[in-house]
């Protein structure tokens, strides 16, 4: 991230606008939400410990409402906590509970194509971060000018005068999966009556394939 | 507020977001990195929205659907998940190779022991592992999607 | 119904029978017989009708164009030409083809293959009386390709026979290689002379106010002699004709005797003064029918199976008809193209009823087998008719004809300036003269050979002849089994021809009026001298014979006989061509100390009965450095060319199974490399918009 700011204030020297050695004081917070905000999200994609990179995920989540806050997007901050915060990462741990997730530290959390990720990772970061420096550097958000661009009563007025078709497609959708899910998860009830064990007999059986997998 | 500023955030967390989504074994932690990767987009639609001062708010609009979309797809996801989870004992996404080239050796032991792991009932031990039919185990997944 | 339309109806009736006969074959087996006789025998009516209303006046033309031919300067017209010489082989070729179509349906009563056979037998008539007729070098051209193919279906019709395989593909291509420069002499004669039109052709250039005169004729004429060797046989290309003695006799005596190997002859004699107009063309074909002459009589003398002694023979009465046309007398080489078919044919016919009624088509059997003669009497009395015509007694119709060409050959010899307009060299007549002469006393020497062992042999009590085709031959009998009484219409159709036979040669004193007008009768030196040769040849031969049947009075048992009374005549003749080589260990000779043959020819026997050889020079010359460059081929075709298709297949092979190792099953392989891929699509396609 230094890097890129240096980058950035380098760029920055050329052009005639703000330049990024001066920041406001917005600026200074998004950089260090933003510093918090990766952290978190490198943490969650690289730790061992399953529920902890759920709840690390929990931090990068709240970093990014934050930002939309900073970016005066007031409505979108709060449905991201609402719904990612408040809902995906409860279903992503639930997810894990389900699957039986060992608790701790557990070895094989990467597979075996974690150098070739890595490799693609960061020269995506790069080539995308040069570009998007390479374009953007001296374009200025202008936040204090002007009507309020995000707040509830705005986004809800735009929602529900321009955008109304396609959020009731959305509701449509949602209800879709909703039903898929509840087919996807539901028990072969019909097939044996023994179903309930089923799913219990799946988790020890899964504990006695790990340590066969182990053995072969 | 510089552009680049968010933009290049959302670069990072998207970057990130793919490293997790291809080094991660647990299929739960891949679709947790996905999510980061929605995450970085939605940055950089918001970002845009406010910049150009769309009178639509088409950025925002969007975000919106996106975060709809996103919870959709985590919904149906973690369903996906567990459901593999119950048929074969395994969240791990590079045990579950059935679309490789079968040398019939390879992905055998795999299957074999998952169909063990799956197919016994409680009281029978796996008396016979080596002569498990590994198509017990596809009817039944057949039979449960 | 007007002369020409009558023409245009000769070759259409038989072609029209062909066609029915080959669409109805199968279907309607009863109509077989009717669609194969009465076409043939209208058309023989019809033809002899216009020969009388013709009568040897001023030629007769009719043409209608055929419309897309793309040239319109040199355009293909079917047009007829009705002259003396066209009628009368007209008459003569349906005629024969009329007797050969009664005589197969008794030869081939039971063969299951008759339909088809009596239609291409058909198809072949209307094709030779097309030639017969057609004054359009393209139209005839098509009428002789059709007898080529006809020609060999017919010799391959025993096909289940090695020998009937091989022979028909030999016929077909010897006969082809002729064909190729004929096709290329006939462009060349076109373009230069700027028609197809025989008639234009020789109008334009024997009249003398025209002046024309061809560029190249000897190349032209040699061009076309080529083809003329190829399909009536004459040395180099006559090799075929022996073979194709392994079709049914009927065929031979059609095709092979009297008609299609006529065709050749009958059209130089067409265009005789495109050959005229060139010195070296008429050398060429006197060296050619002086060495097809003598060395035919020679081969003759020294075979062993009675139709392969008629088929050289019919290579050295073709030789005195080139003969004939290398002293530039066309009426002479008509003549005895008249007379020999109808003699040849008699021969063939009655060697067919002789065959069955051996049971063999061994000479050296059958001079071991007593009685033949009363057996089968009507082969045996117009047998020897015939022969007597071949050997060229008189007052049978070979005598006349065959005297007619010596006369022509003695005339250009003698008296080069008289007579015609055209010039032939003296040598050239003394060539053909001298050959002529020297093959009329070996003609009489085969014929009494053929005679005497055919009919005089006798039979030895000597058991166990050994018995070729195992299922119904007699062991031990002296004479042959005893097959049934020839068939009556094959009998019935021998005296048919053998009328013609005796009387044909008198017609020598009208024929002029219907050819050129040049005299035919015998002159008195050479029919002194032909008729004492050929009484030479015959005492000669009878003493040889004498002597070689008392000196070899222990001589071996030796023959194989098939027997089969109930069986149409061809079955038995299948036989004997399926079995010679294993039981005599030659297709055409047998070892048979009795052969007087054998005695006369001495050393030279064992080259003889090998046509010189022949075989085996073009064996060596030409097969076996076309098998060579095969196998060459092929060695290139299978190492060389295949090794780049199976590089390529290994090549593929080897990336599948290198990209092969890629496909893990494991999704985040696919999608990092996918990743991976698009990363290196975006920065090229950043790079490239950064460098623009």
């Amino acid at each position: 991230m230094s890097a890129t700011a240096n980058l950035a204030a380098s760029a920055a020297a050329v052009s005639g606008t703000p330049g990024f050695l001066s920041p406001t004081g917005v600026e200074i917070l998004f950089l260090l939400v933003g510093l918090l905000t990766l952290g978190a999200a490198i943490t969650a994609v690289t730790t061992r410990q399953l529920v902890h990179a759920a709840l690390w995920l929990v931090v990068a989540l709240g970093g990014i409402a934050v930002e939309y806050l900073l970016l005066s997007a007031e409505f979108i901050a709060w449905v991201q906590v609402l719904i990612y915060v408040g809902a995906v990462v409860v279903l992503l741990l639930f997810g894990l509970m389900l699957t039986r997730a060992p608790i701790g530290r557990s070895p094989d959390a990467d597979s075996g194509n974690r150098p070739v990720a890595l490799a693609v990772a960061v020269t995506a970061a790069a080539v995308l971060v040069t570009v998007v420096v390479d374009a953007f550097r001296t374009t200025w958000i202008d936040l204090e000018d002007g009507a309020p661009q995000g707040t509830t009563d705005v986004t809800g007025r735009i929602l529900f005068q321009h955008w109304v078709l396609p959020f009731e497609a959305l509701s449509v959708l949602l209800l879709a999966a909703l039903v898929g899910a509840i087919v996807l998860s539901r028990r072969e009830n019909g097939r044996n009556g023994t179903g309930g064990d089923g799913d219990g007999d799946g988790g020890t059986g899964s504990g006695t394939r790990a340590a066969g997998g182990g053995e072969r | 507020m510089h552009l680049a500023y968010p933009a290049v955030l959302a670069v990072l967390l998207f970057c990130t977001g793919l490293y997790g989504v291809l080094a991660r074994r647990n299929a739960i932690l891949v679709l947790m990195s996905v999510e980061l990767m929605l995450n970085a987009v939605n940055l950089n639609l918001v970002a845009f929205d406010v910049w150009l001062r769309d009178t639509l708010h088409a950025g925002q609009a969007l975000t919106l659907f996106t975060i709809t979309i996103a919870a959709a797809e985590i919904g149906i996801g973690l369903a996906i998940v567990l459901l593999v989870h119950r048929n074969r004992g395994t969240s791990h996404i590079d045990r579950l190779r059935d679309l490789a080239e079968t040398d019939r050796t390879a992905t055998d032991s795999d299957e074999a022991t998952v169909a063990d792991a799956t197919d016994n009932p409680v009281g029978s031990p796996a008396g016979d592992p080596a002569g498990r039919p590994t198509d017990t185990r596809l009817t039944r997944g057949e039979a449960t999607a | 119904m007007s002369t020409t339309t009558l023409a245009v109806l000769v070759p259409l009736l038989p072609f029209l029978g062909a066609l029915a006969g080959l669409l109805l074959g199968r279907r309607a087996p009863a109509y077989v017989r009717p669609l194969a006789v009465l076409p043939t025998l209208t058309s023989a009516a019809l033809a002899t009708a216009v020969a009388v209303r013709q009568g040897g006046e001023g030629a007769l033309t009719g043409a209608t164009r055929l419309t897309p031919t793309g040239n319109d300067a040199l355009p293909v017209e079917l047009a007829f030409h009705l002259d003396g010489f066209a009628v009368l082989v007209a008459v003569l070729v349906a005629a024969v083809a009329s007797c050969v179509q009664i005589y197969s349906t008794g030869y081939l009563r039971d063969d299951p293959r008759y339909p088809s056979y009596a239609a291409l037998v058909s198809l072949f008539t209307a094709a030779m009386l097309l030639v017969v007729y057609s004054d359009d070098l393209i139209v005839l051209l098509v009428g002789w390709e059709v007898m080529g193919i006809c020609s060999y279906f017919l010799v391959g019709h025993y096909w289940e026979t090695a020998a009937a395989r091989s022979a028909s593909l030999k016929a077909f291509l010897v006969t082809k290689l002729g064909d190729v420069p004929f096709i290329i002499g006939i462009l060349a004669l076109a373009s230069e002379a700027g028609t197809f039109r025989i008639s234009t052709i020789v109008t334009r250039l024997t009249s003398p106010l025209s002046g024309f005169e061809l560029e190249h004729p000897t190349v032209i004429a040699l061009l076309l002699l080529a083809g003329v060797a190829g399909k009536s046989a004459q040395f180099p290309l006559h090799t075929w004709l022996p073979d194709a003695m392994a079709g049914p006799t009927p065929v031979s005596a059609l095709i092979h005797a009297a008609t299609m190997v006529a065709a050749g002859v009958y059209f130089v004699a067409r265009l005789l003064p495109v050959f005229t107009s060139s010195a070296a063309a008429l050398a060429v074909l006197a060296a050619m029918a002086a060495v097809t002459m003598v060395g035919s009589a020679l081969a003759a003398l020294a075979q062993d199976d009675i139709k392969r002694v008629l088929a050289y023979s019919t290579v050295g009465q073709l030789g005195y008809m080139t003969g004939a046309l290398a002293v530039a007398d066309r009426g002479a080489a008509v003549f005895h193209l008249i007379s020999h078919g109808v003699f040849k044919a008699l021969l063939f016919l009655a060697a067919g009823v002789l065959i069955h009624a051996a049971g063999t088509n061994s000479l050296a059997a059958m001079s071991r087998t007593g009685g033949l003669a009363g057996r089968a009497p009507d082969a045996y009395w117009t047998m020897t008719v015939a022969l007597l015509a071949l050997a060229a007694v008189p007052p049978f119709a070979g005598f006349f004809s065959k005297e007619a060409v010596l006369a022509a050959a003695e005339h250009a010899a003698l008296d080069p300036a008289g007579g015609a307009a055209h010039t032939v060299p003296p040598a050239v007549g003394w060539t053909v003269l001298l050959a002529g002469l020297l093959t009329a006393a070996l003609t009489a020497a085969y014929a009494t050979r053929l005679w005497l062992l055919a009919f005089h042999g006798r039979g030895f009590a000597a058991p166990g002849e050994s018995t070729a085709s195992g299922e119904s031959a007699e062991p031990g009998g002296n004479t042959a089994p005893g097959h049934a009484r020839q068939p009556a219409v094959m009998n019935a159709v021998l005296w048919a021809l053998a009328g013609p036979t005796i009387a044909v040669g008198l017609l020598h004193g009208a024929l002029p009026d219907w050819f050129d007008g040049r005299t035919l009768a015998p002159t008195l030196t050479t029919s002194v001298l032909g008729t004492g040769l050929a009484a030479a040849g015959i005492v000669v031969m009878y003493a040889a014979w004498r002597h070689s049947t008392a000196t070899a009075a222990a001589r071996a048992p030796l023959g194989a006989v098939a027997a089969h009374p109930e069986a149409e005549p061809a079955v038995s003749e299948a036989e004997a061509i399926a079995t010679h080589r294993a039981v005599y260990g030659d297709i055409a000779a047998a070892v048979d100390p009795a052969d007087p043959g054998r005695l006369l020819l001495g050393p030279l026997h064992r080259h003889a009965a090998r046509g010189f050889h022949l075989d085996a020079l073009y064996a060596a010359v030409a097969v076996r450095p076309v098998l060579a460059a095969a196998r060459l081929v092929r060695f290139l075709d299978r190492e060389v060319v295949d090794t780049y298709v199976r590089g390529a297949g290994g090549t593929a092979r080897l990336l599948g199974a290198a990209v092969r190792r890629a496909q893990t099953g494991n999704v985040q392989t696919y999608l990092g490399l996918l990743l991976a891929g698009s990363l290196v699509l975006a920065v090229a396609a950043a790079l490239v918009a950064a460098g623009a």
